[in-house]
């Protein structure tokens, strides 16, 4: 004989507590918290590169870099400007949890910073299911992908608040079509802002940096707003 | 492929739960999986069954349940299953679409044999975290 008990119980609800308590950290600090996701070689580091390079008088970042094996884009990082740069290696883990952003965290200087980027581990999948605490998921693809993407990967798309496509100077050289992928990306969420650049000729970009602004802009004006995440 | 550290969080909860209970044989443990969160059952039940193997949990079953993603139109009120990951109200075409289900990541239910299993040690709550025999 066996009784069924019922239960009601998120498997991964250490997670979520360890990343609401960062969420309130980086709140308490005024800190603005972007999580860049995307596919292996999308452009998140150069991204990030362009960004430390440009906007170092205008705004303090740091970033939490993660990686399955090196820090070779930790170096690059720093090397661009990053005023604090924490690589995470994973060791084989194929997304960053609450608990490997906490650590990181510890090493930054959080009240001195308005803005910290996390780049997680290039992969579509696993790391939508982990809150780090960020005030935004920020999805990364490539015109030397699949336009088809959004409805591939719908769970990292539903869950990020903008998408920004990469490499339009090389739009016209593959099938990619921004028209499709737009479609793709608003059936799966009407709410997502797109940016369209290319980190290689700097279209774009100031778009991009303008955005960033008023994300540090929005968070500043709500300081206390979401402390209980 | 996050399903194995999902099979490892899902046996950590059931663990301090048993151990809490007092060391119960759980014969089953239920959970709900939001289609919206990427998760493969297969490989779920693969990795469950290569980290209980040899444990006490080597006997039980994990019992998944699939949700399917459902919504609500902001602009006319209408609630509807979402096929296809297409967030679009099939009433009013509207695109602003609240999710009501397909997040879920959740332990719903544990089956539990009726008597403690005599060969099982007591295991008190604080004793080693996640130790298996």
């Amino acid at each position: 004989m066996s009784t069924l008990i019922p239960r009601a119980e998120k498997v991964l609800s250490e997670n979520d507590r360890l990343a609401g308590l960062l969420r309130a950290e980086f709140t308490r600090c005024g800190v603005a918290v972007l999580n860049l996701v995307s596919s292996p070689g999308s452009g998140k580091t150069s991204l990030l590169e362009r960004t430390l390079g440009a906007m170092a008088l205008r705004l303090r970042m740091g970033v939490i870099v993660g990686d399955v094996q090196t820090e070779n884009d930790a170096r690059r990082l720093a090397k661009a400007g990053g005023r604090l740069v924490r690589p995470i290696v994973t060791g084989g883990a194929c997304h960053l949890d609450a608990r490997m952003v906490t650590e990181a965290a510890r090493e930054l200087a959080l009240d001195e910073l308005d803005l910290l980027f996390i780049e997680n581990v290039g992969n579509l999948v696993c790391p939508s299911s982990y809150d780090l605490g960020e005030d935004m998921k920020v999805v990364l693809i490539s015109t030397t992908e699949g336009d088809d993407k959004p409805l591939k990967y719908p769970g990292m798309f539903r869950r990020s608040g903008a998408m920004v496509i990469n490499k339009i100077d090389l739009l016209g050289t593959s099938d990619f079509d921004m028209a499709k992928v737009e479609e793709n990306a608003l059936a799966i969420n009407g709410s997502l802002e797109i940016l369209s650049l290319s980190c290689r000729t700097g279209l774009g970009l100031k778009a991009w940096f303008d955005w960033l602004e008023r994300q540090v802009a929005a968070k500043r004006d709500r300081p206390q707003a979401e402390t209980s995440g | 492929m996050h399903e194995l550290a999902v099979a490892q969080a899902i046996i950590e909860k059931v663990e301090q739960w048993r151990q809490s209970e007092g060391g119960l044989r759980i014969s089953a443990v239920g959970v709900r999986i939001g289609l919206l969160t990427d998760l493969v059952p297969d490989s779920l039940e693969f990795g469950f069954e290569a980290l209980t193997s040899g444990t006490r949990f080597e006997n039980t079953r994990l019992e998944i349940e699939r949700v399917p993603i459902t919504g609500r139109c902001a602009g006319c009120g209408q609630s509807f299953t979402v096929e296809s990951f297409l967030f679009v109200c099939p009433e009013c075409g509207g695109r602003d679409v609240a999710l009501l289900s397909g997040n879920e990541l959740d332990i719903s239910y544990l089956c539990v044999e009726d008597h403690n299993d005599e060969h099982e040690p007591e295991v008190k709550l604080d004793s080693a975290k996640g130790h298996t025999t």
